[in-house]
């Protein structure tokens, strides 16, 4: 942020004025004594070389570190995380703490900008407004690429040109899902666009995601805008747009995680989606629910392993993240999690661990190798959009107040 | 000397509890309703009134919403308590504590808990409502989750007790001899219970008002389980604003727009609805 926001400005006369009219000093100065800090921002283009070499200065590894992560991300065995141990004699504690990253960020903001500890030495965070938040905020750690051989031999270049952080400065890629639309074809027929979450034949089973991004970004593409170029106004039709999604009573509610149980109980028929869910869905319950990325295109997303600038391990958080980059390590997650895996090489791994495995799981595994949503075709990203990318707080704060009431209606 | 500090020193403990977890917080939260900036670059103390009003304006209707479900679900709770309390009161004979034991059963699992699994119950194809869509008693695209209706079940179910042991305290105390007093002066039963009992029972209906309107107006789990987008309540909101937006000098307005509109709601009751003169009235 180069200018000084407006916002700030406009405050400082209304305090004079209350102070004085009010003859409160005293109230006002104990007021104001509790403030809370911000950690200004740094440019958000790519820190001096001499940074990375500040902040790795003098470290070294401990023989632990813990992870923060999300639920159904991992295989609950860790079976990668045993290979590293025994790789390397680090000790992993992996904690899925993480399940919305909102109250994430604000429940780490106040012992990341007061210099403490969090307790993990890496997360795994979503690209998106909290990202930002994070990184604006100088509380991520600027990464050491000469200490992640796999992951600059193995990783899938067009990462390293995403705008949330250009050159992976400070994150590199765990997955990435795509957000879609999962239905039951034995209730609406085939589904192809995102005009179907407005057809008024399936009034009252439809579901949208209560997050704002997500929920921007279709609201958005239904009118034809495409996320990265939108506007303020665009974001005001869009939200008019998704109003009459609500008010006709074509959406049955907005969901959370929650809605992959809704389609489960048939409360919707077709829903905004992750890949990964429906995929890992139809496989632990048998359910033949039908995933598709729309006509008019779909939204991208990218979790990353980050290491906060407090992390006590920041040494053996690199080594784990690096370990994720080994071929056979990256195949073996996709195997389990089936979302987007940001390691191509993988793909063969995958199908060769298919022709060696025998029964149902040779089927599951040639079925992941050959599927689009682990490893998507040029022609898919071409469809796929990220998040609207905010320049500034304030734009994020704009853009929530365009889309929050949409949401608690 | 000591007798006269004994009275402080006993206040003491509750009185540095409450300064330290009640006043500091709320201090803290009124400067922030009164600061400006964002969770990036820091809020300031600005005096910044305007934050109020911003946020009356916006989610006024949650607001009102909250109110509304609030009352609903209290009118609800006093005609669903008043029998169970009257029935354990007067007819509970020598198994009465069980029954209020039964009662609190419930309270031995999690709230968020209890409340999913109505979600199981009232589910568009579940045990409640799938039987009865199957038996054509229902049309098929009739459902309960999502509705207000479900929210103010949930409220009601969640704060029974909360109505039924006030009435019931007021209920235990009524001397049955009064009772049979009235009875013995050619009241029937009608008219012992509406001259009687029922204005005995006033406090305790009193008291359990406050005790489940003020939560209810301003909880959050009920609608956020079983409601829909178009149930929102103001605890949501604030919730989404301190938890998912970081704004906190909105979310502590509302917090307190809240606190302000439950405070001057209570006092009016009690000045028009004084248990006193509750009971003088219904004594006439």
């Amino acid at each position: 942020m180069s200018h000084l926001d407006p916002a700030l400005v406009r405050g400082l006369t209304t305090r004079r004025g209350f102070l004085t009219t009010a003859g409160l000093a005293a109230t006002g100065a104990l007021l104001a004594a509790c403030g809370v800090k911000g950690q200004g921002s740094p440019a958000a283009s790519a820190p001096a070389a001499d940074e990375v070499a500040k902040f790795w200065a003098g470290r070294t590894g401990t023989g632990s570190l813990s992870v923060a992560s999300w639920p159904l991300y991992m295989d609950p065995e860790q079976p990668e995380l045993k290979k590293f141990t025994a790789a390397t004699g680090i000790k992993v504690n992996y904690q899925e703490v993480i399940q919305e990253m909102g109250p994430w960020f604000a429940k780490v903001q106040p012992q990341l900008a007061a210099k403490q500890d969090i307790g993990y030495d890496a997360m795994i965070i979503t690209n998106g407004s909290n990202f930002a938040k994070f990184r604006n905020s100088g509380f991520l750690a600027p990464l050491d690429h000469a200490k992640l051989p796999n992951y600059v031999a193995n990783a899938d270049p067009s990462y390293a040109k995403a705008a949330y952080d250009p050159g992976n400065v400070y994150s590199i890629p765990w997955a990435s899902g795509i957000t879609g639309i999962a239905y039951d074809e034995s209730k609406t027929g085939p589904i192809t666009s995102i005009a179907d979450l407005w057809n008024p034949r399936f009034k009252g089973k439809v579901g949208m995601f209560s997050d704002t991004e997500e929920l921007g970004n279709y609201g958005l593409l239904a009118i034809g805008v495409k996320p990265e170029d939108s506007t303020p106004d665009d974001w005001r039709k869009a939200a008019e747009k998704l109003k009459e999604q609500k008010s006709s009573g074509v959406l049955r509610n907005y969901y959370d995680q929650s809605y992959i149980d809704a389609l489960g109980k048939g409360e919707v028929w077709l829903t905004q989606a992750w890949s990964g869910d429906v995929f890992q869905k139809n496989v632990s319950d048998g359910t033949n629910y039908k995933f598709v990325i729309p006509a008019e295109g779909g939204t991208i997303w990218t979790d990353n392993f980050t290491i906060p600038v407090t992390a006590k391990n920041p040494v053996d958080a690199l080594t784990l993240m690096d370990f994720f980059y080994q071929v056979p390590v990256s195949a073996s997650l996709a195997e389990y999690i089936n979302y987007v895996c940001p390691v191509p090489a993988a793909k063969e791994q995958i199908a060769k661990d298919a022709a060696a495995a025998t029964g149902e799981d040779k089927a599951t595994l040639a079925q992941v190798a050959a599927s689009p949503l682990v490893f998507p075709a040029a022609g898919d990203y071409a469809r796929l959009h990220y998040y609207v990318p905010f320049a500034s707080e304030a734009e994020h704060q704009e853009f929530q107040s365009v889309f929050e009431p949409v949401v608690l209606g | 000397m000591r007798r006269r500090l004994a009275p402080y020193l006993l206040v003491l403990p509750g009185g540095l509890w409450l300064l330290l977890f009640f006043v500091v917080p709320m201090v803290t939260m009124l400067s922030l309703s009164l600061q400006e900036g964002d969770i990036v670059s820091g809020y300031v103390f600005t005096g910044h009134w305007q934050t109020y009003a911003d946020v009356f304006v916006n989610y006024r209707t949650q607001l009102v919403r909250s109110l509304v479900y609030g009352a609903a679900a209290t009118v609800v709770l006093i005609v669903a308590a008043f029998p169970v309390a009257y029935w354990i009161a007067f007819h509970g004979g020598r198994r009465k504590a069980s029954y209020l034991v039964l009662l609190l059963l419930p309270f031995f699992v999690s709230f968020v808990l209890r409340t999913i699994s109505w979600r199981y119950v009232l589910t568009d194809e579940g045990i409640l409502l799938g039987p009865l869509k199957d038996a054509g008693l229902l049309p098929d695209g009739f459902h309960v989750l999502g509705t207000p209706v479900a929210v103010i079940l949930g409220l009601v179910y969640n704060f029974l007790p909360f109505m039924v042991l006030p009435i019931y305290v007021a209920l235990e105390r009524i001397d049955p001899r009064v009772v049979e007093a009235a009875r013995d002066l050619y009241a029937g039963p009608a008219v012992a219970f509406r001259k009687v009992v029922l204005p005995l029972a006033l406090p305790g209906v009193f008291a359990g008002v406050l005790m489940t309107f003020v939560p209810a107006s301003s909880d959050y789990v009920n609608s956020a389980v079983l409601g829909s987008s178009s149930t929102a309540m103001i605890g949501q909101v604030i919730q989404s604003q301190y938890l998912t937006s970081s704004n906190y000098p909105a979310a502590s307005a509302l917090s307190f727009t809240l606190m302000a509109v439950l405070l001057i709601g209570v006092f009016a009751y009690a000045r028009a609805l004084g248990t006193e003169d509750v009971m003088k009235v219904a004594a006439r």
